[in-house]
């Protein structure tokens, strides 16, 4: 049955029909999808599948991760790089729950998933099987779809239904839960791709005096202000969001799910919005006369308190998803649609305008910043390292061309901070869930996702603790992933919040750590540990110029402080600088 | 913004799972549901929620539009109580004696337009349609005669204008779909 050609350019149509087995059915499905890699680990439920894989490994390569997490957020983190749709296949009960938690970070980042879970024989469903769960139940709440097939003729509609949902509109998750029997019944198989569901709409549509009204909006600003969010990187619409700030002069600030959408070096690029955002970009929330938010979702991160925010302001809103509209923050001109279509029209009836005074207002708090907090975090004037100065090399050695992937926390923050991007779908980061244990699978799949580029896995010492194992994976694979731990021996960001907040007492955030030179060691990687400011420079030169997989560990100040920073529940103007 | 009483309407494919999909965008807000009843519509194949709760009329719209982005959902809408014509079915199960003794169950249900919806040799069932007030006052008046069981259907309400929701999703109809 290997033999089969799936490629429909080929003779045959992708609707001719062949006997197969449902298992069989899902491999060709995915193939026919274009997928060329697949995360996952077997068991009982999904062997099937598995066993069918074996026939294909020349056309779709699968990557055992070490733990059904560490096979989800890699494929997260390979949808990120590629932009194609990430493919995750586990098992039925743990398996299954296993994946739970990066379902929920692709929904809440908006990161196009298939996963496929085994399911016990549909006879046993319901009657506590071995490892069974109802994966459909519990992981609706965060899917953007679901199916549970119990026939194998089922699984190609099943299928294409999921790919179409996963990538269009709004992007997400989609779970197809296929029960053990189905996989093993046989089919006639034909395959055609999903175009449309009658009951789901990909996006609205655009409305010409919403887009006026935005433009007379902007061309009548004082001040306008622009924050853009991953919705230009999914809609890739970075060339049309480039025309368009430029074209209206808009100094924009970006979410850390929109980093890298547009060069940092850029003019009009005046930094990251939110708790440990920029001085300017916060503060200047406060004064600008027109705020247009383009594909992002206004999180409480991002906006701080909610009445203290943007007040004064006239609110455009570009965005894809109806239901982001007046969820956060109230919409004056809600301006619907796709990114990549809505953009031009608006550019187009932008004039060109003199907006020296207001750009000049970011450039005079950037002054500040630096003065206050960024000169001393780059170029520090004690002995004990930085994590800023970490990521200052870093952009030396990469030349802002690397995707950085990063964990979750204080190093998380930093890098977002200070890492430089030229091009998107660079900055791969878990924004809206904050999972700890993201970072170093994720950088496994960027690095497979996107093969020609140097990816480098920007990584605290406790989440790096919570994925660790798949540092197995990645020696498998032989993924040139470089990973950079940034070591305080602290869980760093819930430390400074008891530093700031809890009067110092702090509770569990301590971290008497494992030998990581020797644990690397055992996953056959290449190590080396900076302890001191005079070897930083050289080992980050050898930890990029080194063609492999690489694990530099750096040990930075146990209880240094990001700042600025937006305390929780104050308005985003009420930003520290200290 | 005040808490008042609104009405939901769901116009939803037939699909396995559905109801916990949509009950789960009302439980992750903590909004009680008041009732919820799944019937057909009037377009065949179609089905529809109707669901009652009391919230700010800014959280049902949120809500609303959590509902209508679902893949499987057509259309989701809702009403404040002015807007809707609606009803409620109660029925009260009483002792068969209580009625040979004296004709005063026979007033009360007369006068509350109820009537009998069987009567065995053990009990007999009175059945009341109306609004939630009427099902509770014949529950009242009622209940020092003894009811053995007492039950009350959700709320099912259509709009107040002379096209429903519906109206607007048959365009959505005439595009093909796949066949799960």
């Amino acid at each position: 049955m290997a033999s089969i050609d799936l490629q429909p350019t080929e003779n045959k149509s992708p609707s001719h029909q062949t006997t197969i087995t449902g298992a069989e059915a899902v491999v060709q499905a995915l193939i026919l999808e274009g997928v060329d890699i697949a995360f996952g680990y077997p068991g009982g439920a999904i062997m099937p599948v598995y066993d069918a894989l074996y026939d294909y490994q020349d056309r779709l390569h699968h990557v055992l991760a070490r733990h059904e997490q560490g096979a989800i957020h890699a494929a997260q983190g390979y949808a990120r790089a590629s932009g194609k749709v990430g493919v995750c296949l586990a098992t039925s009960g743990p398996g299954a729950t296993n994946l739970i938690t990066g379902i929920a970070d692709a929904q809440i980042d908006s990161t196009p998933l298939v996963c496929i879970t085994g399911q016990v024989p549909s006879h046993l469903l319901g009657s506590d099987a071995f490892q069974e769960t109802d994966v459909i139940g519990i992981s609706m709440p965060v899917t953007k779809w679901n199916y549970q097939v119990t026939k194998a003729e089922e699984i190609p509609i099943a299928i294409a239904k999921a790919f179409y949902i996963a990538r269009s509109g709004r992007p997400g998750p989609v779970l197809i839960d296929i029960t053990k029997d189905a996989q093993f019944q046989p089919l006639d198989f034909q395959y055609e791709k999903c175009t449309s569901i009658r009951s789901y709409r990909e996006e609205p549509a655009i409305e010409t005096d919403q887009i006026e009204a935005a433009a007379k909006a902007i061309n009548e600003a004082k001040r306008p202000y622009v924050l853009f969010g991953q919705g230009i990187i999914l809609a890739e619409a970075e060339q049309e969001f480039k025309a368009f700030v430029e074209q209206g002069n808009l100094p924009a600030a970006w979410t850390i799910l929109g980093l890298s959408a547009m060069e940092t070096s850029h003019p009009l690029n005046v930094g990251m919005l939110g708790m440990h955002g920029n001085y300017g970009p916060n503060l200047l929330t406060n004064e600008c006369d027109v705020l247009i938010a383009v594909g992002m979702r206004f999180d409480d991160r991002v906006t701080g308190n909610l009445e203290k925010y943007a007040k004064q302001a006239k609110v455009i809103h570009l965005e894809i998803d109806p239901a982001e509209i007046n969820k956060n923050v109230y919409a004056d001109i809600p301006v619907m649609g796709n990114a990549k279509k809505t953009l031009p029209l608006l550019t187009q009836r932008l004039q060109k305008k003199d907006r020296s005074e207001w750009l000049a207002r970011f450039a005079e708090c950037d002054r500040l910043e630096h003065e206050k907090v960024i000169q001393e975090e780059l170029h520090p004037t004690n002995d004990i390292l930085t994590m800023g100065e970490v990521i200052h090399i870093l952009n030396q050695k990469t030349g802002g061309n690397a995707i950085i992937v990063t964990d979750v926390g204080q190093h998380q923050m930093v890098a977002c901070r200070y890492a430089q991007f030229t091009q998107s779908k660079s900055n791969i980061t878990s924004g809206g869930l904050g999972t700890m244990g993201f970072g170093l699978p994720a950088a496994l799949g960027a690095a497979l996702g996107a093969p020609d580029r140097t990816v480098v896995c920007v990584v605290g010492d406790g989440g790096l603790q919570m994925t660790i194992q798949e540092l197995a994976t990645i020696y498998q694979t032989k993924a040139k992933v470089k990973v950079l731990l940034l070591n305080n021996e602290f869980l760093g960001m819930v430390r400074q919040w008891q530093q700031l907040f809890f009067d110092k007492r702090y509770s569990s955030t301590e971290m008497i750590n494992p030998d990581f030179q020797l644990l690397a060691k055992g996953f056959r990687m290449t190590t080396n540990q900076v302890t001191h400011r005079d070897q930083l420079d050289q080992a980050v030169t050898e930890f990029i110029e080194t063609d492999e997989a690489y694990f530099l560990e750096v040990m930075v100040g146990k209880e240094n402080n990001v700042f600025p920073m937006v305390p929780s529940g104050s308005g985003v103007a009420e930003i520290r600088l200290d | 913004m005040e808490k008042q009483e609104f009405t939901i309407t769901v116009y939803t494919e037939n699909q396995v799972g559905l109801l916990h999909r949509i009950t789960t965008i009302f439980t992750k807000r903590k909004i009680n549901l008041e009732s919820l009843t799944t019937s057909e519509s009037e377009i065949e194949g179609i089905h529809r929620f109707t669901i009652a709760v009391t919230e700010t009329e800014e959280q049902v719209i949120k809500v609303v539009k959590q509902i209508e982005k679902q893949v499987e959902v057509l259309k989701a809408d809702y009403y404040k109580k002015k807007e809707v014509v609606q009803q409620e079915l109660a029925l009260y199960k009483i002792a068969t004696e209580t009625l040979t003794n004296g004709l005063e169950i026979e007033r009360i249900v007369r006068e509350h337009n109820a009537r009998f919806l069987t009567i065995e040799r053990e009990f007999v069932v009175i059945e009341k349609a109306g609004y939630k007030r009427e099902t509770k006052a014949l529950f009242d008046e009622l209940e020092p005669y003894g009811i053995k069981e007492f039950v009350r259907s959700g709320r099912i309400a259509v709009a107040r204008q002379q096209f429903g929701p519906g109206k607007d999703i048959e365009a959505l109809l005439q595009a093909s779909s796949p066949g799960i």
